[in-house]
């Protein structure tokens, strides 16, 4: 397997706080990769770095392509789809629209209906609202919409910034389920921030950790899970 | 690389700590000095200006303390301004009260009107409230040329001020004051007074419920700041200021008309607070010099194309200094904190 | 009863000029979020290309649709250069380069063609409409064409991925960058179609108001009215927005005793703000429902 995303020395900032110090790391082809780390080690930091949201140096390259000097909107073209948090949703828009803009940077426009379908397939609950306001679905309900929005690029690799935030476990658990399937059956790469550990752990193949800007552990995420320090500080047990 | 604002909503004004909304002292006693010493050296019409620059100063303060506070928003300015030249000009000719005397109803007068304007207005925000204050400015020349009020408006020929002579102690005390030059330094005593009073007022804890407001409506309510009752009371006081820079004016000019107080001395004043620095309250000298000086400047460059010369002017600005000359003054504090190190 | 029903139809005659001047605001406003002040001197600089176009021989319709490409184009290119840079700038800011901007074009419009008004031809005539005195068949043409900008704009925007990116940039910028969408393209094709339209406005309006550098002033403060009544964010509220404050401005002037020239935009400002304290976000704006 070669690796699909290669970060080295990557350092962000805040205007004049320096957030991430040298971070390194990279996901392979069809993995599922989780960074853990608690609130402000640079989770979120990392994942707008590689979208370029946020003034940073060092190299990413995504399947042998520099992203250091692209826009945003032209890293999204390349297949990486980012699900940010807060989700992003288009609150004054309708469900099916949301979906629709997912899709927007695509090509080929004959297939856009086609994914849709899927994507109600997978979530039927979007179905059963597609013509609502996006902004008035629940939480839950939003993270649905967003992960599909992002699907809907046909993206290689999909970046998810804490998608178990403020959803009821039960949500959550059928969330991460879905993430999976997307992952085995799609092959759409993964790379998912997340502060439920535990969660994160059981899902994915890879598991870095992250503390104030830098990378102090990585392995498969069996070993991170197995790992005393990790277990003490991040799984309570 | 690039930078991305952040997707929550940002407020419409970007937020000015509470300390960095006044001049140190030390730049105060300079500019003030400058302020005190420049019309002993030059001609009657330039202290005139002069006196016209320290009226608007106060004006567009009064708007600095409404938006940049409050973060209400209005083009509706001239409406007060004209309240209180009116009333300042109506208790003069009419009544025959002192001119000093009339500032304070002027003032009191037009603090209730912006008072019960805030009521209504508080339903509205942005945009909204722009087109509201908007309105109120486009109908305010309307209702003064009104026949009902003629009697005491003079209707459209407006009423002549007489000007107030220098109090005779001075001469006594053989100073030979001009009334320009008398009514240069009581405008700059008014000055001083409201803007001393400005600058307390933001700092009490009113001035900080204003700010909380601005930063964050929902939060402030939930701290406990009666939002309705700070937004109206910004809006009392920003307009019972203009009020009083109103009457300054009416005295000054010796002269009130309807057309005197167009939308255009609105936009004139929103122009002010941008190119002084939106809620910084000495930028409002520095926005006023901009009102009263370039569009003589612009005349000066081309009779023709005057209006295009103005707006390009406008724009250098806006492009050097997007957040006007509050920028300038950071830059040169910035510059001077740096040579006093080496 | 009559004197009511020809009062309202002259009153819609008007509307339609305020109507197509809305769309022309709620275009741009769809675009950038902003009012644009100096939309009107825009519209006013279009309609006299097209009037110099005419002077030059250039028959009606071509004139036409030399001055909307001319229009489309420049918008872009004020875009680009004016509004761009200050993308980060303060809102208030943004408002001061539109005043800029506003005394720029009315004051190159005045050196240029200076303040002599002009006639401006209409394409359909000026004979009595349906034989009624009220409307001329310029009116009813103005009525149509701007029914027929509307339902072009809703398909635009309803149903076209550009009309969907667009609104998706204007409403939320991040997030669509995060689809892939160029905001920064989208905010400029906005200002090119708001030119665009508002130039057919201009063209449409003249034949009425005559052409001369200030001719825009009064119209745009109803095209505002007329947008912000309706609802910033719909252009059929812009037009609907359009015809009842025409129709409205009329009957004042009727029916009301003392209600003179002067007076008659005053109230009008004063029903929008009687409206909009009532409905805050227009007769036809979509409320912005939010989960806090």
């Amino acid at each position: 397997m070669t690796a699909m995303l290669h970060v080295k020395d990557l350092r962000a900032y805040y205007g004049q706080v320096q957030a991430l110090h040298g971070l390194e790391f990279e996901l392979q082809e069809g993995s599922l990769t989780t960074l853990l780390g608690a609130n402000g080690a640079g989770k979120t930091t990392t994942l707008r770095s590689i979208c370029n949201m946020i003034r940073s140096t060092g190299s990413i390259e995504f399947e042998g392509k520099k992203l250091d000097n692209k826009s945003t909107e032209s890293i999204v073209r390349l297949g990486i789809a980012h699900v940010p948090q807060g989700r992003g949703t288009f609150t004054t828009m309708t469900v099916e629209e949301n979906l629709q803009l997912g899709a927007i940077s695509r090509k080929d426009t004959k297939a856009i209906g086609d994914d849709i379908e899927r994507m109600y397939a997978h979530f039927p609950v979007l179905k059963q609202r597609h013509t609502q306001q996006a902004g008035t679905l629940s939480g839950g309900e939003q993270q649905m919409l967003a992960v599909a929005r992002a699907l809907m690029l046909r993206p290689r690799l999909m970046l998810l910034d804490e998608p178990s935030f403020g959803l009821a476990p039960l949500i959550v658990r059928d969330l991460f389920k879905i993430l999976g399937k997307i992952n085995r059956e799609d092959k759409v790469s993964i790379l998912v921030v997340e502060q439920n550990a535990q969660l994160a752990l059981e899902l994915a193949d890879k598991a870095y950790v992250i503390e104030t800007g830098r990378i102090v552990m990585s392995g498969t995420a069996d070993e991170i899970a197995n790992n005393e320090d990790v277990r003490k500080s991040y799984l309570g047990y | 690389m690039s930078t991305v604002q952040d997707v929550s909503a940002a407020p419409a004004v970007a937020a000015v700590p509470k300390k960095a909304m006044a001049l140190g002292p030390l730049a105060s006693l300079i500019i003030l000095a400058l302020l005190i010493v420049t019309p002993l050296f030059v001609k009657n019409f330039i202290i005139f200006q002069m006196t016209m620059w320290l009226i608007y100063a106060i004006a567009v303060l009064a708007l600095n303390i409404l938006t940049g506070a409050s973060g209400q928003f209005s083009l509706g300015q001239s409406a007060f301004y004209a309240l209180g030249a009116y009333t300042s000009a109506i208790l003069m000719e009419h009544v025959g009260v002192n001119y000093a005397l009339t500032l304070p109803v002027a003032g009191l007068v037009c603090f209730i009107a912006g008072f019960l304007f805030g009521l209504p207005a508080l339903r509205l925000s942005g945009i909204y409230l722009a087109l509201a204050t908007f309105a109120l400015a486009v109908a305010m020349p309307q209702l003064l040329k009104l026949g009902v009020f003629e009697h005491w408006t003079g209707g459209v020929q407006g009423l002549v001020v007489t000007k107030p002579d220098a109090p005779e102690i001075l001469a006594s005390l053989g100073l030979k004051v001009s009334q320009d030059m008398w009514l240069y330094f009581f405008t700059l005593a008014v000055t001083i007074l409201i803007y001393i009073l400005s600058v307390n007022l933001l700092k009490s804890r009113s001035g900080r419920a204003m700010m909380a407001i601005r930063d964050n409506e929902i939060a402030a309510s939930a701290m406990g700041v009666d939002v309705s009752l700070y937004k109206t009371l910004a809006f009392g006081v920003s307009a019972g200021i203009t009020g009083v820079a109103g009457g300054l004016g009416a005295i000054a000019v010796q002269f009130v008309a309807p057309d005197g107080y167009t939308i255009q001395l609105a936009i004139a004043l929103f122009l002010g607070m941008v190119v002084g620095g939106v809620g910084w309250l000495p930028g409002s000298l520095a926005g006023a010099a901009f009102i009263v000086f370039v569009p003589n400047i612009a005349e000066h460059v081309s009779k023709g194309l005057s209006g295009a010369v103005f707006g390009v002017i406008l724009i250098i600005i806006i492009f050097l200094l997007p957040n006007g000359a509050r920028q300038l003054a950071y830059l040169a504090q910035g510059l001077i904190g740096k040579l006093r190190k080496h | 009863m009559e004197l009511f029903t020809n009062q309202v139809l002259a009153g819609i005659a008007t509307g339609a000029i305020y109507a197509c001047m809305a769309l022309a605001v709620v275009m741009i406003y769809q675009a950038i979020d902003h009012l644009n002040f100096a939309q009107g001197e825009m519209a006013m600089f279009s309609t006299f290309v097209a009037w110099q176009m005419m002077q030059w021989g250039i028959p009606y319709w071509g004139a036409f649709a030399l001055t909307l490409i001319f229009s489309f184009v420049g918008g872009i290119v004020i875009e680009r250069a004016l509004f761009k840079p200050l993308a980060k700038a303060p809102v208030l800011t943004h408002v001061a380069g539109f005043i800029a901007l506003f005394a720029i074009i009315n004051s190159v419009a005045g050196l240029t063609w200076d303040f002599t008004i002009k006639q401006f031809p209409s394409p359909f005539g000026s004979s009595p409409f349906l034989g009624s005195q009220l409307i001329s068949t310029h009116q009813a043409g103005m009525i149509g064409v701007t029914i027929i900008l509307l339902v072009l704009l809703f398909i635009f925007f309803r149903y076209t991925r550009v009309g969907l990116a667009m609104r998706a940039a204007a409403s939320m910028p991040e997030s669509a960058r995060l689809v892939g969408i160029n905001t920064s393209w989208m905010i400029a094709l906005g200002w090119g179609m708001a030119a665009a339209i508002g130039s057919i406005a201009g063209m449409l309006i003249a034949p009425v108001v005559f052409l001369e550098p200030n001719m825009m002033g009064g119209v745009l403060i109803y095209g505002f009215a007329a947008a912000v009544v309706g609802g910033l964010t719909s252009p059929l509220g812009a037009v609907i927005g359009g015809f009842l404050v025409g129709v409205f401005e009329n009957l004042v002037g009727t029916y009301i005793p003392g209600v003179g020239n002067e007076l008659k935009l005053p109230i009008a400002l004063a029903l929008i703000i009687t409206v909009l304290v009532v409905k805050p976000n227009g007769l036809f704006g979509r409320a912005i429902v939010k989960r806090v």
